[in-house]
């Protein structure tokens, strides 16, 4: 039923879109095809050759079109693709079976194929149109959120792949393909060497689109991820260099051994440049980010803002814009993240992945539709040659150097890993721009190559990205491990690290633990200070680490409620007496507020509603569902408070309700029970000398909401035995001992929270837009 | 050191590369170390260790300057802490932060991580009676964060008191008011850190070790 009604409004969709889109080809290209027939005057009357102008009534309605058409045209292919995207996820079994890449290609070939059949020139996908607008924000994204850890351990790896494999990839292909084409002779014999290496070196690049697009998907382990998706982001530098180089000297037709120098060095300085531009970049987004503390409603901006000029800055040397964009998220993020407050952090990681999957999914349609519309010169002999070589050449590749890499690394790739690096080097989007960029006239085997680009583009992505996941399967390969990081691993980390240093210094090594500490001291001693605001400029890792984990636990538990099994490695039903040596006094001591804070929190609950929306658990650009962690700093630290009140309350009732804990339901029990009869629990005494909480019970729109009174009238039956989270948190001493610590600090955070108004300054309303 | 010393050295060598898994090469470079250190005699003393520079900035010195005074680190089923150590000691303690060997079958692998996973488990238990109580984790979390001021020491006991629940919660389960958590023992310490790859990340390059880049 859903399923009609949305190939309906698509088809209605398409149907507008085909004479709009052919009527104008995609934005900002300069050549004009067709006409416009959009304009319709039933206002004016258009006199051939008159000079007098008949009195026509005033026009209620008019239409006119081309006023808007560059906007209306760009919104309404951003609306397909969203569209499409939608759909994809409506039908599950294909989406299940094909990536989604490979299924908007196909969308692409048909919205193409149908607008060639009304007879318009349908739109290709633009380079610069590709390199400006449709690119960052996917390599934004990537670099942002990119695993520093994971990627500098295996640095070394990763960058034997980019640049020696996709070197070796360049001349095995190029050189070969050249061989064909002499040996061929008759039609292919025009093509020279330095064209063939040029096609070699853009065809050879491993492509960050289509590798995130389909391992993303596939939830590989962050080993395999890392190299194969650092691979494709660090040889942008190589592709560079060699395009152009090759572009550059292929008229003139001849390379000395100078030029050849002269490369070597152009390599380094396009990459160490990048990454310097991005991180001078980054480290004035970091700076600027210390002062927003007053200006909290333009923080993700900054972030946005100084990247994109990052990666424009770089653009302007040539470059490597996307080394500059990946230095950039990584240097700003740790500095950034401090500064910046919760609800910022939340629109950053939303808006980023927004755009990027909109640029992915535009990107791929536009290769659909190019291929319709593009100028094509199909050769048998140098289409098929360029695929097996391309494959050839991979494998090889990766087989060779895995050899010379497991010399160095401890843990050693084995044999599968290498089959899925191979199998994982899939080209896309960039290899495609790239060859659009040649100019015809130096190159007139350019639609030749286009091609083939675009044959070996189908074939990896389709082939390969099909039968990757079955593969995935059939070989075992180690999946993601969905385990969160417990405080005990966080520790023992930490430890090892001082350790192993430690022990560097014994031995009198200065190995890279070594570096690694001297790097942190520098850091803590000197950056940190610039960079981050206030207090949080001297908070060690572990007790930042440790506080993130106490949020997200706060707010898993009010999210999960009741007496269901919370998901996370959050102690259940272990509490602090379990633990603590026997203390003579069992009696909870209270939480010491001062007046003034009692006060402030008193306000707080009397102009919050708490609704509790339906939060979602794991996080993955595909399914855009986000980890409860990131909403409502506000709302979270409230409920604790909250939480605190109560036990407050609780334990200044004399009688002490030992009403033995029911058996720890299933949601669904729980959910009934409550939405049956609110009023069940025997604790609203308690619960009305506290400003209620509103939460409609009746409502079925989330199982959540009706947790939250449940875990409050539960809280007060049971004191004692608990999830461990309430206990852990709030009558144990520790807690107690939190709160007598220096008010600053959690009263520093809770100005932060405080200050952040948003639209509203009453309400937590505005977060509802970001979430449905 | 020098030539006089190479015959009988090298036998001891032998006998200890077979002992540790060490190359010779690896433990003559050691031995300059150790040399280097005790300044020439046949022990080394605390204080010796006290003496290297850069150890001064790392939070949990003392408790690796223990470890290796430590009896139970060195394979022998002693137990209490010794004044002074052998060259002897001072490789075995240093072969627990070498690399898997590239073939090495599962249980080889299994019995590694046991070995220095016991290693760290010998750290924190200091008063050696076979668990980590609350006390001594607590003490181990001040230490980390011991460069960090008042603001680390308060929240050391919340930290410490957080992973112990969580330790408890997963080796334990669901327990009542009344029972009470003794301590972490070996078992339980294996199974928190079952995430953590001990056996690669536990380990020095001892590969290319150049002894003249020794640092003072």
């Amino acid at each position: 039923m859903e399923l009609k009604m949305f190939i309906l409004v698509l088809g209605l969709l398409v149907g507008s879109l085909m004479p709009l889109g052919g009527a104008a080809s995609s934005p900002d290209t300069g050549t004009g095809h067709g006409g416009s027939h959009g304009n319709k005057d039933p206002g004016y009357a258009k006199n051939g050759n008159g000079t007098t102008y008949s009195k026509k009534p005033f026009p209620v309605l008019s239409f006119d079109y081309e006023h808007v058409r560059l906007p209306f045209e760009i919104s309404l292919w951003v609306l397909l693709a969203s569209l499409m995207k939608l759909g994809f996820h409506l039908i599950p079994r294909v989406s299940s079976i094909v990536p989604e890449s490979c299924l908007l290609i196909v969308v692409g070939l048909l919205v193409g194929g149908l607008i060639k059949l009304v007879g318009e020139d349908p739109p290709v996908l633009e380079s610069k149109i590709f390199f400006f607008y449709l690119l960052p924000p996917i390599i934004l994204d990537a670099g942002y959120f990119m695993p520093i850890r994971q990627f500098t351990e295996n640095l070394g790896t990763i960058l034997m792949f980019a640049v020696v494999g996709t070197l070796w990839n360049s001349f095995f292909v190029g050189g070969l393909l050249y061989g064909v084409c002499q040996l061929e002779g008759h039609k292919l014999a025009y093509v020279d060497l330095l064209s063939c290496l040029l096609f070699g070196s853009i065809i050879s690049a491993v492509d960050p689109v289509a590798v995130l697009a389909v391992f993303e998907e596939i939830h590989i382990n962050e080993l395999l991820h890392i190299l194969v998706f650092g691979e494709s982001l660090l040889n942008d530098a190589v592709t560079v260099v060699l395009y152009h180089l090759f572009e550059e000297y292929s008229s003139v037709g001849l390379i000395t051994v100078t030029d050849v120098f002269l490369g070597i060095v152009c390599f380094l300085v396009v990459s160490l440049g990048g990454i310097v531009v991005g991180a001078i970049y980054g480290i004035l987004a970091a700076f600027t980010s210390r002062f927003t503390s007053h200006t909290r409603v333009i923080e993700p901006l900054f972030v946005f803002v100084y990247s994109y000029m990052a990666y424009l800055s770089a653009e302007v040397f040539h470059l490597s814009g996307i080394m500059a964009l990946i230095a950039c998220g990584a240097v700003m993020r740790p500095y950034v993240e401090a500064n910046i407050s919760h609800k910022s952090h939340t629109t950053i990681k939303y808006f980023l992945k927004m755009w990027s999957s909109v640029s992915d999914t535009l990107i791929f349609i536009f290769l659909g539709v190019s291929t319709v519309a593009g100028p094509h010169q199909w050769n048998w002999t140098f289409v098929v040659a360029t695929l097996i070589f391309c494959l050839v050449a991979r494998v090889l590749g990766v087989v060779g150097l895995t050899f010379v890499i497991n010399k160095f690394r401890i843990v050693k790739l084995t044999s599968k890993d290498q089959f899925i690096i191979a199998y994982g080097g899939l080209r896309g989007a960039i290899a495609f721009s790239l060859v659009y960029l040649l100019n015809p006239e130096h190159f007139p085997m350019r639609n030749m190559f286009l091609t083939a680009i675009i044959t070996v583009i189908f074939f990896t992505v389709f082939v390969q990205g099909m039968t990757i996941r079955p593969l995935v399967d059939l070989l075992a390969v180690k999946k993601k491990q969905e385990t969160k990081r417990s405080i005990n691993e966080e520790i023992h980390t930490q430890f090892l690290d001082h350790l192993l240093t430690g022990i560097e210094d014994i031995c009198g090594h200065y190995g890279h633990h070594h570096w690694k500490d001297k790097l942190n001291r520098f850091n803590k001693k000197y950056v940190k200070k610039c960079l981050i605001a206030g207090e949080r400029s001297k908070e060690p890792q572990l007790i930042a680490f440790y506080h993130k984990m106490e949020m997200k636990q706060a707010i898993e538990l009010v999210e999960s409620g009741g007496g269901s099994k919370l998901p996370s490695a959050l102690p259940s039903t272990v509490s602090m007496q379990n633990i603590q040596p026997k203390k003579p006094s069992q009696d909870r001591a209270l939480p010491q507020l001062s007046k003034a804070r009692e006060e402030e929190i008193r306000k707080i609950l009397r102009t919050n509603l708490q609704r509790t929306r339906q939060r979602l658990r794991s996080y993955n650009r595909h399914t855009l569902i986000a980890d409860p962690y990131e909403d409502g700093w506000n709302e979270m630290l409230i409920k604790r408070k909250k939480m605190k009140e109560l036990e407050k309350k609780i334990s200044q009732m004399n009688n002490y309700l030992t009403v033995p804990a029911p058996p720890p339901d299933s949601p669904t029990i729980a959910r009934a029970r409550l939405a049956s009869d609110p009023q069940a629990w025997g604790l609203k005494s308690v619960t009305e000398s506290i400003p209620t909480i509103k939460v409609d019970l009746a409502s079925p729109q989330s199982p959540e909401s009706v947790n939250v009174v449940d875990e409050f009238s539960k809280k007060g039956s049971q004191p004692k035995e608990e999830e461990g989270g309430l206990t852990m948190k709030v009558p144990s001493p520790a807690k107690q001992r939190k709160d007598k610590t220096p008010d600053e600090e959690p009263q520093q955070r809770l100005m932060r929270c405080l200050s952040d108004p948003g639209p509203a300054a009453e309400e937590e309303d505005e977060d509802e837009p970001f979430l449905p | 050191m020098g030539s006089f010393q190479s015959l009988p050295d090298d036998h001891q060598y032998r006998t200890l590369s077979q002992k540790t898994g060490f190359s010779l090469e690896q433990i003559a470079i050691l031995h300059n170390r150790f040399k280097q250190l005790s300044q020439n005699e046949e022990t080394l003393r605390r204080d010796d260790l006290k003496t290297i520079q850069d150890l001064e900035s790392n939070p949990i010195r003392s408790q690796i300057i223990e470890a290796f005074f430590d009896s139970r680190n060195f394979q022998k089923e002693g137990v209490g802490s010794v004044e002074e150590i052998g060259f002897e000691e001072f490789l075995t303690v240093m072969s627990y932060f070498r690399a898997p060997p590239q073939h090495i079958t599962e249980e080889q692998r299994e019995e590694m991580r046991r070995a220095k996973l016991r290693f760290l488990f010998n750290m924190h238990d200091t008063d050696n009676d076979g668990t980590i109580t609350l006390e001594e984790y607590r003490h181990v979390v001040e230490e980390l964060l011991s460069r960090s001021g008042a603001l680390g020491r308060e929240t050391a006991k919340g930290i410490a008191d957080a992973a112990m629940l969580e330790v408890a919660s997963i080796s334990v389960g669901p327990m009542a008011p009344d029972e009470f958590y003794e301590g972490i023992t070996f078992e339980h310490f294996l199974k928190i850190l079952n995430g953590v790859e001990i056996e690669t990340r536990m380990h020095i390059r001892f590969l290319n070790m150049d002894a003249t880049v020794l640092c003072k």
